[in-house]
């Protein structure tokens, strides 16, 4: 049976870890490489990095990021924001990311994805959706619309709806971030991410609102996702990815289990 | 000298990467003559099986990686799509393959007992180990490794499973024939299981 993923989520702003993460005496910080080798050595499945980078000149560094943790971490590792091109995303998949997450670029230009799957290959492409509850309506059927620009700008259209478009563009994952819940660590939005699992046949990933290990619990069982975003509830230290997997363990959730390995045996 | 094969897919880094990380010398070539000078082949990649046999033949790589690298004892190593252009055909494309072990590609099922199965499968699966190998020293049995895959081999010489796995159906996770060694899970995303057993492939005896 297949485990389900714990992936730590970095904001990386000019190059920086941009919130949390406070609680560790030897490791800079704010250094995204140095959080990701903490966090892969801690038994993360996967990592996302979240580039909120506001220029554009100074996107490059983010690729600089992206090429260190690659010669370092031998996990799959996927980068998101502000990606609006194909050329965007070859860039940071020839960086060494394992897929790319693609958000308010995909609603702008659904073409992204289809292209994006035809050019990578559909593992590549994460289709990421910012979702709120704006009520049931004749053009939003759930009552969970998606928005765009860090939820700023509502965009018409239905979660589930846009969820089984991109789907059927050629997207590999989806990820639910729950506006309403982001920040909040009340859990995750268990209702949109089950209906949304329940319908398509890709992957799910839960986003938003993890405060305590249950959380996750739900989301898995409950809300039928595949994988679940944490942040906060990692970044200071309260539960680590140990803790978050031994009470999923203890809960019947089929996890990864740590093996200590040993690479220098010979 | 390590010879990873270039056949024009992505991922082919990644494994470069992983190599250098374990301190073992490698390149990434599409050169037949570097493959044949080459003390082992790596055969990785992400792709479909109808693309990745195109390229292959159109390098004129088919015939080296048969007889210069498969009969030449040569160590070899193939990851995901890799393990699936080793049999003689695929389903996906529909695609004559390599036919260096006996079998086919298939395709996961869309349902296992009325219930929808999500494909491709993506993310870590238990891996038994089938039979005791070399290149599994220091890995526990059933440690967990990256898969992305929507297809599977199925081998006509149950013999040659080397380990296996389940998704929905149970299938053969990697294969052994000899010199010939090949996972459909990814080495180089598996973290120090994966980095392990990548390591111990480039010390096995050749």
């Amino acid at each position: 049976m297949l485990a389900k993923r714990i992936i730590p989520c970095l904001d990386v702003r000019d190059g920086k870890v941009t919130k949390g993460v406070q609680f560790l005496a030897n490791i800079d910080v704010g250094d995204p490489v140095a959080m990701a080798r903490y966090y892969y050595e801690q038994g993360a499945d996967e990592i996302v990095f979240y580039d909120i980078t506001a220029s554009n000149e100074r996107r490059g560094i983010m690729l600089d990021v992206v090429r260190a943790v690659a010669r370092e971490i031998f996990i799959p590792f996927s980068v998101g924001g502000g990606l609006r091109t194909l050329e965007d995303m070859r860039a940071v998949l020839l960086a060494g990311a394992e897929k790319v997450s693609i958000d308010s670029g995909a609603v702008r230009n659904p073409k992204l994805i289809s292209e994006g799957a035809r050019a990578f290959g559909s593992q590549c492409v994460v289709l990421s959706m910012q979702v709120k509850k704006t009520g049931v309506r004749p053009e939003v059927p759930t009552g969970y619309e998606v928005v765009i620009d860090g939820g700023r700008q509502p965009t018409g259209r239905d979660a589930l709806a846009w969820s089984l478009e991109g789907e059927r563009l050629g997207a590999g994952e989806l990820c639910i971030n729950s506006i309403d819940r982001d920040g909040t660590k009340l859990g995750y939005d268990l209702e949109i991410t089950r209906r949304i699992s329940a319908a398509v046949s890709i992957p799910v990933i839960a986003s938003g609102g993890a405060g305590e290990p249950a959380h996750l619990r739900d989301a898995f069982t409950t809300g039928l996702a595949d994988a679940a975003i944490v942040a906060s509830i990692v970044h200071y230290g309260e539960h680590p990815i140990p803790a978050l997997k031994s009470y999923l363990k203890a809960n019947g959730v089929e996890i990864r289990d740590a093996v200590a390995i040993d690479l220098e045996a010979r | 000298m390590i010879a990873i094969v270039d056949y024009k897919a992505g991922n082919l880094a990644s494994v470069k990467r992983a190599l250098e990380f374990l301190g073992h010398k490698c390149e990434i070539t599409d050169r037949a003559e570097r493959i044949v000078a080459a003390d082992r082949v790596i055969l990785p990649g992400v792709g479909a099986a109808g693309a990745t046999m195109e390229n292959l033949r159109a390098l004129g790589l088919v015939e080296v990686l048969r007889n210069d690298v498969a009969r030449a004892s040569k160590p070899f190593l193939g990851i995901c799509i890799g393990i699936q252009v080793l049999l003689d055909r695929s389903e996906e494309d529909d695609a004559k393959c390599l036919g260096i072990i006996a079998g086919r590609v298939a395709r996961y099922p869309r349902s296992v007992d009325g219930r929808p199965l999500k494909v491709p499968q993506i993310g870590w699966n238990r891996v038994r180990q089938a039979r005791p190998h070399p290149v599994f020293a220091g890995v526990p049995d059933n440690t967990h490794f990256y898969f992305v895959n929507s297809y599977y081999p199925i081998l006509d010489d149950a013999s040659m499973t080397l380990a296996t796995c389940d998704y929905g159906v149970p299938f053969t996770a990697a294969v052994v024939r000899d010199n010939v060694l090949a996972t459909q899970f990814h080495l180089e995303k598996s973290g120090a299981a994966g980095l392990k057993l990548l390591d111990n492939f480039c010390r096995l005896k050749s």
